[in-house]
């Protein structure tokens, strides 16, 4: 019943991590840190300070503000990384809608991991773009 | 519980079944005996240690127990200085690692930890059912039925404390297996002259280069990741104990730290060829006299996969709630070093210090406590004066061991219930408080920040909502100040 090491195999799928040789995505995979969260667990917290960085493997989860869902995030999508950016808690919950598959990076290492691995960071970026790409058009 | 011949807790039925009898299984042993709470105790082994009994290989633990401290020998504060005792409701049962350690060194030698152990289970008369062996389990409607060796166990609460105790090499390395595992490694005088790699960066693979420092010819510890420093990352990864190769490594003397993913392992004659892949690409073969992986342990299950626990980290670790309980297999609970698994709010990054003796032995009065009233067996909640507030949640901060050692992880809760009054909840898993509905309550914390500043912080429900408020740090972590008290005050107001 030993689950098959697919780490690696699943962030070589995201777009995130799609620059990285395979070497430096088990690095990846071995800095990161597989947690799972239950239906109706929440990940982040509003309000809260210390969160980090997570992208998701797999299942799904809903961004929350004062408990309206604004988003649903599922698989490649990652979560947290402007509160660890701006160093200011998050502004709103992200909560599984069922069970969730995620690999979390300490927010005080973030800094140090984009430094370190600038194709991921050009990558966060352009998924940073197309969010306020679509958000603007929403708002248009 | 009843004897028969001469064996305590023969096979039968109870409320709760503990198996294990290193530190998790007598921890949660004898809070649930110290609560009144029947259950039986059983362990495959012929006496208490567990672990301990064995390992660490090379004789030390890397956790520290002081035998001069700020706090009395003894007392409950002193906890927080003695991380390898288990934790006591009085003092007699306190302390008894540190009792037993020669003064050679703050780190106990493997055979103090053991006597501390030993004395602990019998002074406190934790009792168990050795030479037990779990064999299977099942459900039969509500009950869990433990077949073991000496006949089957039924019970409503079923506590696995085994331990991480199964060797475990990563499976997609080819080659891997052929390798001998850190619990397969020799007296270190056995490797005089040899060139060895060491796969593996944790707290085992370092603790094996600093014992072969003496007498390898040379050292290479290889994995894909840096390794993380305990000295850098708020305690987190490998101690200091076993940083002499690292510094080795940066000066150039013979010990090698390598970034590199483990392409496979080859037998070669009398030799071996460990071939790797660079973060950037190109590979390298290191032709070595000897391979040991330090890739670490993982519990041993058993069947429990099968009865639909669920695991994670390639099955190395059961998924578990903030109580530790199976978030699949209701009723099956953990205790010990497994309790690892629920990490809790993971603020900055911190997952508490579940994984040692010295965090999950607090874990172990908490579970207790929880088996206990979901067995209808009452626990006091001791009522505080309003006065009482402040000063009290201030000096937990300043000095409870749960609070220092499960750092953002163990919370010292009051409740201000207007018809019950003022209750001290006891210690809650963090993430249950500010997660779960309850009364207007404060949860008082001990944080290390992003700057590694250590400070209170108080998480406050009121009506429902729950907010979070950093206290400021003190130099010598001492949170009773003025400052802290009217800050405290200020904040609890509007419920006290």
């Amino acid at each position: 019943m030993v689950e098959r090491d697919d780490i690696v195999e699943i962030m070589a799928g995201l777009a995130l991590f799609a620059d990285l040789t395979r070497p430096q995505l088990q690095a990846v995979a071995h800095t990161f840190e597989e947690e799972w969260f239950e239906e109706g667990q929440r990940i982040l917290r509003q309000g809260f300070s210390g969160s980090n960085f997570y992208v998701i493997l797999d299942g799904e989860a809903a961004v929350r503000i004062d408990g309206q869902t604004r988003a649903t995030l599922g698989r490649g999508d990652f979560f947290g990384e402007v509160s660890v950016l701006l160093g200011e808690p998050p502004t709103a919950d992200v909560v599984a809608l069922r069970p969730l598959r995620c690999i979390a990076l300490a927010g005080p290492e973030t800094e140090h991991f984009l430094i370190s691995h600038p194709r991921v960071m050009f990558r966060m970026l352009q998924a940073q773009a197309r969010r306020l790409r679509n958000a603007n058009r929403w708002r248009s | 519980m009843a004897q028969l011949n001469g064996r305590p807790h023969p096979p039968g039925r109870y409320p709760v079944v503990v198996v294990g009898s290193g530190p998790g299984g007598l921890q949660i042993s004898y809070f649930l005996q110290r609560l009144g709470v029947p259950h039986a105790t059983l362990s495959a082994d012929a006496g208490p240690g567990g672990m301990f009994l064995r390992y660490p290989l090379f004789q030390r633990l890397n956790t520290w127990s002081k035998p001069y401290a700020p706090a009395e020998r003894g007392t409950r504060p002193y906890e927080w200085y003695d991380w390898n005792s288990l934790v006591g409701d009085v003092p007699e049962h306190r302390s008894l690692v540190s009792a037993a350690m020669d003064g050679t060194s703050y780190f106990p030698s493997r055979e103090e930890m053991a006597r501390g152990l030993a004395a602990f289970a019998e002074r406190a008369g934790v009792v168990v059912r050795y030479t037990c062996r779990w064999e299977a389990t099942r459900r039969e409607g509500d009950a869990f039925v433990l077949a073991t060796s000496d006949g089957e166990y039924r019970c409503r609460y079923a506590v696995f404390a085994v331990g991480m105790a199964e060797p475990w090499k990563p499976p997609q390395i080819p080659g891997i297996e052929a390798a001998p595992h850190y619990v397969e490694i020799g007296p270190a005088r056995t490797y005089a002259g040899r060139r060895v790699f060491i796969i593996g960066k944790r707290n085992s693979g370092f603790e094996i280069a600093d014992a072969l420092l003496p007498w390898a010819r040379q050292i290479i510890l290889g994995s894909p990741r840096p390794p993380l420093l305990s000295v850098l990352s708020s305690g987190a990864g490998v101690r200091a104990k076993y940083l002499v190769p690292y510094e080795d490594h940066v000066i150039g003397g013979g010990v090698f730290v390598l970034d590199a993913a483990i392409d496979r392992v080859e037998r070669s004659g009398a030799t071996w060829r460990v071939v790797t892949s660079g973060m950037e690409g190109g590979t390298r073969s290191f032709e070595v006299d000897e391979v040991f992986v330090a890739t670490g342990f993982t519990v041993p299950l058993g069947d429990l996969p099968s009865l639909g626990v669920a695991t994670f980290n390639q099955g190395r670790l059961p998924r578990m709630n903030d109580y530790w309980e199976s978030t699949s297999v209701p009723g099956i609970y953990f205790a010990g070093t497994i309790t690892q698994g629920s990490v809790g709010l993971r603020k900055y990054g911190g997952a508490g210090n579940s994984a040692a003796v010295g965090g999950f032995r607090h874990n172990a009065r908490v579970l207790a406590v929880r088996l206990a009233r979901l067995l209808g067996i009452e626990v006091p909640r001791p009522r505080l004066r309003p006065e009482e507030v402040v000063p009290y949640l201030l000096s937990e901060a300043t000095r409870a061991p749960e609070l220092l050692n499960q750092k953002a992880y163990l919370a010292r809760v009051v409740s201000f219930d207007r018809d019950q009054g003022i209750l001290d909840e006891g210690i809650v898993p963090l993430a249950a408080f500010v997660d779960e509905p309850g009364p207007d309550a404060a949860g008082i914390v001990v944080e290390v920040d992003r700057d590694g500043q250590h400070h209170p912080a108080v998480y406050l429900r009121h009506r429902g909502h729950v907010s979070e408020h950093a206290l400021p740090p003190d130099p010598l972590l001492n949170f009773e100040g003025r400052e802290h008290q009217a800050q405290l005050a200020a904040l609890l107001a509007g419920v006290i």
